[in-house]
């Protein structure tokens, strides 16, 4: 199933080596080797594929089979910089060739154009980092469309009125309608407001060594055995292979990037999966590393040109950590949706995208959608009401009951920048590798609980609206805990409020570039995996223009 | 003792107090969920590992209360009890002692409660739950976040978590291979759906824009 792969010597120049094979790193590997470069793409986790995924719960949840690991690479968690941090899980990321990309929900909502200005719209807030994009969504336009046809979107163009401009309609027709997207759409329309098919990185028809979805019910958190969702595994990985100029080395965690003496980056060192430490020389440093591990192997560079990180004379690396904020509410139905069937969303919106601050007292916006995310034991689990019994009679008969009668309305929502919400080097807890681990300090502004609770009362108000018979939500409470790790190498064209430049160059480091999560300015609005993917396309092609032009020689 | 609001840490963490090694018989290579081959190696679970023949009827009958059998099957004719077993020497394999101190003091609990009662298994049904009671009642209270830690975890709590994982995980990749569990939440077995999935998108007729909504979809 692998095409050969060229086999790169260490001492070998090659033009990129590129740390991580995720959401952004998988594109990169895909664009520069087609546009003619040698490419090395490190990866620290294994190569899987279709074959040895399975809808083991045990496996796959219990044991992170492909996720980061809480016992090879802990983690500590604080609120505030002041205090000291204690070991806690702090995030889950795919560690796996194709990255989160491999597990995600793969909801593929493109951002609006307020997300790159709003700064601009609505002012600055105080004690935070909010800013504009140094690029906006029309520079970003042409690479949105790039990734819905080349990584593969469905969705219906035209179908929400909130929708940006797009230059052409989407490669295929929006995967089915689930139970719980018809009842989400008629109560939301009942309500005045305006649903549409959600776009997903899922094929709903089939594509060249791929199946359309076949709706298996083992989606989020789980990788997928008929290559219909749209990794980077199966959609950029397998591209870049065919070219025969990229060679993906699994098991291969890097941990440091050398600087010569001019303060050019020479390449990454790493250790293979028996902990023997080599440097793969490059022309060129590519870190799409994911936002918590991006940071992190900057800090772990520090050297005597970069005492406090490298590329980090801002001082901004690993800083202004935005994980988004989110609600799910719960409601129970008559009859069975049997919405384990199936993909995650069906049916989303985005009235509520962009709230005016002035009408409802705090900053933010976001979006709802209809979904059924649970496998069994996870369901049993969490997701039956407050007050069930936990075992016994009444459990059974509520499980066996609520299971297929459930669904949820997910609300997705913004974060502010704060530079006290950072992934740092925590300065006691080792991981596996005897590295420094990642620290996280998180303390959620309080517009983002605000922005969270005010969506997730219009989720109730549509449970309600559609005649559930139980509903319910879980929480909103200050997040210890995050998927999406945004933010933490913010790019910008002042090199002393930003880590990278608009084309993703370090302001530092001429040759060394990053593109990921940490990326991103503005958290938007729940939905980053699509933002960053074309983040990566962009970048791809400005950095084979520099290459061209000689500006990375 | 009531359920917590707890099931995005749950997927979002893991349930991460059952890491340890898996060696469940290897997962055949797959061209389609569709295919996934029934996994018959369970048919040999009758053999105990861990358990004594004796804890193994104590552990049965502490299962058999938190998944009852009444009109449709429960733990016990899920084989729960075999799962468990050998979970213990397998994925579960740091609850070992966890087990091995718990049940003896789930036997001194029954005693305690009801001295005339020698054991467990020879309370009746309505003893069985009073006794399980006392243990869920020393359980934080409800509504915490879900945050599952081996070293945390009581004896009752981990029972009750592995009650479950055997009761509901997948029946073609190692859980119960008659699937019971699955029919009783009415989780069908297969790994391939088409729409209709449910009631209420049985009759939807198709996206229709919205009235007064100019139909942009044609541009």
């Amino acid at each position: 199933m692998r095409p050969d792969q060229p086999k790169y010597k260490t001492s070998d120049e090659v033009d990129f080596v590129i740390v991580g094979s995720g959401a952004a790193g998988g594109i990169l590997a895909k664009e520069l080797s087609t546009n003619g470069f040698r490419v090395v793409v490190l990866e620290q986790g294994p190569y899987l594929t279709e074959a040895d995924f399975t809808h083991n719960e045990v496996k796959v949840l219990g044991e992170d089979l492909l996720t980061n690991h809480p016992k090879l690479q802990p983690n500590t968690f604080r609120k505030t910089p002041d205090e000291k941090a204690k070991p806690q899980r702090a995030l889950v990321y795919g560690r796996l060739v194709g990255g989160t990309s491999v597990h995600f929900t793969a909801n593929f909502w493109r951002f609006h154009e307020i997300d790159f200005v709003e700064r601009s719209k609505i002012g600055p807030i105080a004690g935070t980092n909010f800013a504009d994009w140094p690029i906006t969504y029309a520079d970003l336009e042409p690479y949105y469309t790039k990734v819905e046809w080349e990584i593969g979107v469905s969705g219906l163009a035209g179908a929400s009125p909130f929708d940006p401009p797009r230059s052409k309609p989407y490669p295929m027709p929006p995967l089915p309608v689930k139970s719980s997207g018809v009842i989400f759409e008629r109560a939301a329309r009942q309500l005045g407001w305006h649903p549409f098919p959600a776009p997903m990185a899922i094929l709903s028809q089939p594509r060249p060594g791929r199946s359309a979805c076949v709706n298996c019910g083992f989606c989020l958190a789980f990788g997928c055995e008929v290559g219909a969702k749209s990794s980077s595994l199966v959609a950029a990985i397998r591209v870049a292979e065919k070219t025969g100029r990229c060679e993906i080395r699994p098991n291969s965690y890097v941990h440091r990037i050398e600087l010569d003496a001019k303060g050019r980056a020479t390449g990454a060192v790493y250790f293979d999966e028996n902990r023997n430490v080599h440097l793969q020389k490059a022309k060129t440093v590519i870190v799409s590393a994911n936002g918590a591990e991006t940071p992190r192997l900057l800090l772990l560079s520090a050297n005597k040109q970069f005492p406090n990180g490298l590329a980090n004379s801002s001082g901004l690396v690993g800083k202004n950590l935005m994980f988004n904020s989110s609600g799910i509410s719960l409601g129970v139905f008559e009859h069975p949706l049997n919405d384990y069937k199936g993909f995650a969303v069906s049916r989303i919106l985005h009235d509520f995208y962009e709230l005016d601050p002035q009408k409802v007292g705090f900053y933010g916006g976001g979006g709802l959608d209809a979904r059924f995310d649970a496998t069994p034991i996870g369901f049993a689990m969490g997701s039956l009401p407050p007050g069930t019994p936990l075992w016994g009679k009444g459990f059974k008969d509520t499980l066996a009951h609520n299971f297929t009668r459930t669904m949820e309305v997910f609300s997705h929502a913004t974060s502010l920048p704060l530079e006290t919400n950072s992934f740092s080097l925590d300065p006691d807890l080792k991981d596996a590798w005897g590295l420094p681990a990642l620290r996280l300090t998180y303390k959620d502004h309080p517009d983002d609980l605000k922005v969270a609770r005010w969506l997730n009362d219009r989720g109730l108000e549509l449970l309600d609206a559609a005649g559930a018979q139980k509903k319910w939500s879980f929480p909103i409470e200050e997040q210890q805990f995050g998927v999406h790790l945004l933010g933490t190498c913010r790019m910008g064209n002042d090199p002393k409020t930003s880590v990278i430049n608009r084309d993703h160059c370090t302001h530092d480091v001429k040759n060394l570039f990053l593109c990921d999560g940490s990326s991103l300015v503005t958290s938007g609005r729940g939905q980053p995996t699509m933002t960053i993917e074309a983040l990566a396309f962009r970048a791809a092609d400005r950095i084979t223009e520099a290459a061209k032009r000689g500006d990375l020689a | 003792m009531t359920n917590d609001l707890s099931r995005r840490n749950f997927l979002l963490q893991g349930c991460t107090s059952i890491s340890a090694i898996w060696v469940s018989t290897h997962w055949p290579a797959l061209l389609s969920a569709a295919k996934h081959a029934r996994e018959s190696s369970q048919s040999a679970a009758a053999k105990l590992e861990f358990f004594t023949p004796e804890q193994a009827v104590e552990i049965d009958a502490i299962t058999s209360r938190i998944i009852p059998t009444d009109e449709t099957p429960g733990a016990h004719e899920a084989g729960v009890v075999y799962f468990i077993d050998r979970a213990l020497i397998t994925f579960a394999v740091d609850d070992q002692k966890t087990y091995r101190e718990g049940l003896p003091e789930l036997q001194s609990r029954t005693r305690e409660i009801f001295p005339a009662v020698e054991k467990f298994s020879a309370a009746t049904s309505e003893q069985q739950d009073e006794i399980l009671h006392s243990f869920d009642e020393d359980q934080p209270p409800s509504r915490r976040p879900y945050r599952p830690r081996a070293a945390a975890k009581t004896f009752f709590e981990t029972l009750r978590m592995h009650t479950i994982i055997a009761f509901l995980l997948d029946p073609d990749s190692g859980g119960d291979p008659k699937g019971l569990g699955w029919k009783v939440i009415g989780r069908e077995r297969e790994h391939m759906f088409q729409p209709p999935f449910g009631y209420y998108d049985k009759d939807y007729p198709g996206w229709q824009p919205p009235s007064g909504q100019a139909d942009k979809t044609k541009s």
